[in-house]
């Protein structure tokens, strides 16, 4: 491996040249496939050379081929621990770019799916900051409530992972009795493991020692690198896209924005946990405005959009119109307006933002993905300049960077 | 509703004193002795520790991780190690897309094991390509190494991850002594590029 | 006094006159066209000017449109100014014969890996850069995949049965 050029060995260097080390893609330290070629003097961090797109599936070209609700599912692979908000933000786009106005029932349970999902992807990036400081436990206690936020996304859609969750318009089914209970079971028994599994590191003086003070990153670097969500807040800046630009609805709620000062390891973490707290309280304020709806209001679950949004399967046996929606919708022959629009919503790592151009035809003439890993992940060699090699580990999984979204 | 039947012919489990006994091989007991084959009885060893190797590239990956944890505990099957270096694992789990640019890698790291080593495409995309039928994506794996047991789905259950595993379990615990040394696995390797 | 789409259209033509053109607020958003040569200096004016304040590069893209001969490359820039709230788009383009853009990487960082991306993709070439190569394809791929001239499947395929794809 030829050394990196114009590396120079800092002051007080016991070493006559640095050593390159090779944290390649496949290795326990990297949560997905990148790979990260370091200079290191002894344990400090000279320099670092970051290679993505070992899993590059050309999104972007794929997109181009296929009708509108023929991207959700692709629009799931790209943050896949939390892919129903990806899903969400792909259908809040088409419907923001189609002038579709959904009813509020729609928007409140879209916020109960979002939210579940937000907590899932926390779940995964807080558990795996503590395996890399050496703390397997914590992974294995909040691994089997992530079990039951799948459980109710098999409810409401059937798949666990890559959801595929909700349609152009609403959701494909109600969510059924079963689905609610097993949502107040998560809020009952949820909130309890959560504050035992902050107790377990939050005040922990070996985890407080091993991330506060490294990855730090000030206010002004994080957003001129273009960091969003809870990394650029734990840096100190407040913008979340869902009060700024609110979506689904989310003006109705009351919610906190946790923000951190200095932006390190720890920063991340606290931010991160308590923005779980506040995606619990968001769940349990949406569940009750739902129960408020009675009678037929309580049925609805999607807009009345028939060029975008299946008809039911007896309508399309015995009505006509409802047959010839149909063949359009599934044959593809449904043609797009002109235009082009950017919309964003707040993912698990920041703002994920579409942009789609439509020139008139049925699939999109260019649809791009403002990814926000795929953004932050540019500013690694700051954070871990001058630090120790332990340390990089340990920020390289607190920055919750997600393969299928750095490579789209 | 009709009710859904999935499992049409349970297999009633042999438990007497809380303890289920295994199925030993076809041998010859004895007093105080039992003859078998050398074949099952390494086969036996091996299957009920085999060493993997998550080589999780994307979604695949995280029900893997669903798999590990405590709910669907793939350590019961004695792969409670997982390792990272493929110098010290038996079984090489393929489980996410396998873009261009990391078949290489993938390559490399599969030459680094060391005989007896076993291949298991988990997903669709580690099987064929999955849906990304682009010119970024190696279509299956088995282009590039052999590949022993493929599971299917986007991402399959863990359910359908331990069915795969246990699969790989009937391959190792069956396997003859003189496979890896014969004539007809020596030609499927060279048929990979690989000596 | 909230930042409205009317003022910054009003500070951009006073300040560049006829070199700004194509105005239009698509979904709320007021996108606008500059040649290709201007670039820079309208970012820089964007961030800098006190009243417009646009120091958050939230996306940097391409996009090829092959029927715009002279224009086919076209290279979008999604701005945002958090503190009035305001988005903003601004395109530029180039032939794709000469595909030669300055680079935004003095004045945001994050343009950096995004104008990768966007040289692997369609080729544009980023004057300045302190680091042009692939990012996310193979580093010997000697074609830009996302123009539209180029398929989405590996030609190099012989598995696929044609006849089954109606393709035969």
């Amino acid at each position: 491996m030829e050394q990196q050029s114009n590396i120079t060995l800092p002051k007080g260097s016991i070493e006559k040249t640095t050593t390159t080390l090779n944290i390649g893609p496949t290795h326990p330290a990297t949560h997905g496939v990148f790979q990260n070629i370091m200079e290191v003097d002894g344990e400090r961090v000279v320099s670092t050379e970051q290679t993505v797109g070992y899993i590059h599936r050309a999104f972007e070209k794929l997109a181009e081929r296929r009708p509108l609700y023929q991207i959700t599912p692709i629009t799931d692979r790209l943050n896949y621990c939390s892919s129903p908000i990806n899903n969400m933000g792909w259908h809040i786009t088409c419907e923001r770019f189609l002038k579709i106005d959904l009813p509020k029932r729609v928007d409140y349970l879209r916020v109960i799916i979002m939210e579940l999902s937000r907590i899932s992807d926390h779940l995964i990036c807080n558990s795996i900051v503590g395996v890399d400081t050496g703390a397997y436990t914590g992974f294995l206690y909040v691994m089997q409530y992530r079990e039951l936020i799948y459980e109710i996304y098999e409810e409401v859609c059937g798949s666990r992972l890559t959801t595929n969750i909700g349609r152009i318009g609403g959701f494909e089914r109600n969510f059924t009795n079963t689905a609610f209970t097993k949502l107040e079971k998560f809020l009952n028994e949820y909130p309890g493991v959560l504050r035992e599994f902050e107790k377990l590191f939050t005040r922990n003086r070996i985890f407080m020692e091993r991330t506060q003070g490294t990855g730090g990153i000030s206010a002004a670097r994080a957003m001129n690198y273009g960091f969003t969500g809870p990394n650029l807040r734990a840096a100190g800046v407040d913008y979340d896209v869902r009060v700024q630009q609110p979506y689904s609805s989310y003006q109705d709620f009351d919610f906190k924005v946790p923000v951190g000062t200095t932006g390190d390891n720890y920063d991340r973490f606290l931010v991160r946990n308590a923005e779980m707290w506040e995606s619990i309280s968001i769940i349990k304020q949406a569940y009750q405005k739902i129960q408020e709806f009675k009678g037929a209001d309580a049925e609805i679950y999607h807009a009345d959009v028939p060029e975008y949004y299946l008809p039911k399967k007896e309508d399309v046996y015995t009505k006509m119109e409802a047959l010839i929606w149909h063949f359009k919708i599934i044959m593809g022959e449904i043609d797009l307006p002109k235009g082009q629009i950017y919309s964003a919503v707040e993912g698990g790592n920041g703002e994920l933002g579409f942009y789609l151009v439509s020139d008139g035809g049925r699939t999109p003439f260019r649809l791009h993905f403002r990814r926000p890993c795929f953004i932050y992940y540019q500013a690694f060699e700051e954070l871990i300049k001058g630090g120790m090699l332990s340390d990089a580990v340990v920020t390289l999984s607190s920055l919750n960077l997600i393969a299928g979204e750095l490579d789209a | 509703m009709r009710p859904v039947r999935f499992n049409l012919n349970p297999k009633e489990a042999e438990i007497a004193d809380a303890i289920s006994m295994g199925k030993a091989p076809d041998g010859v007991p004895g007093d105080g002795f039992f003859a078998t084959q050398l074949s099952s009885v390494v086969g036996l060893a091996r299957k009920n520790s085999l060493w993997p190797l998550p080589f999780a590239t994307s979604c695949c990956g995280i029900e893997f991780m669903a798999t590990m944890a405590s709910h669907y505990d793939l350590s019961r099957f004695g792969s409670e190690r997982v390792g990272f270096s493929p110098r010290q694992c038996d079984l090489l789990m393929v489980m996410g897309t396998i873009a261009k640019k990391m078949a290489p890698v993938l390559r490399q790291v599969y030459l680094q094991m060391a005989e007896p080593r076993w291949v298991i495409a988990v997903g669709a995309c580690a099987s064929s390509g999955g849906i990304f039928d682009t010119y970024s994506v190696l279509q299956g794996i088995d282009q590039v190494i052999p590949v022993d047991v493929y599971v299917p789905g986007c991402p399959p259950r863990p359910e359908a991850i331990i069915d795969g595993f246990m699969k790989i379990q009937d391959l190792v615990g069956q396997e003859s002594i003189r496979r890896r040394n014969s004539e007809k696995y020596r030609d499927l390797l060279n048929s990979y590029g690989i000596q | 006094m909230a930042l409205t789409n009317a003022y910054i259209q009003e500070k951009l033509v006073e300040k560049f006159n006829d070199q700004v053109f194509q105005f239009s607020t698509d979904s709320g958003i007021l996108s606008f066209e500059s040649a290709a040569e201007n670039n820079l200096k309208v970012l820089q004016f964007l961030y800098e000017e006190a009243s417009l304040g646009f120091t958050f590069l939230t996306d940097l893209c391409g996009v090829n449109y092959p029927d715009n001969k002279g224009a086919e490359l076209v290279v979008v820039y999604h701005l945002h100014n958090f503190i009035e709230n305001i988005r903003i788009r601004f395109s530029i383009g180039v032939p794709v014969a000469k595909p030669d853009v300055f680079t935004a990487t003095k004045l945001f960082e994050s343009a950096n890996w995004m104008e990768r991306e966007t040289y692997d993709f369609f080729g544009v070439n980023f004057i300045g850069h302190p680091n042009l190569k692939r990012i996310l394809n193979v580093d010997e791929m000697d074609y830009f995949p996302l123009r539209k001239e180029f398929p989405l499947e590996d030609q190099t395929r012989i598995d696929k049965d044609d006849e089954m794809f109606g393709r035969g």
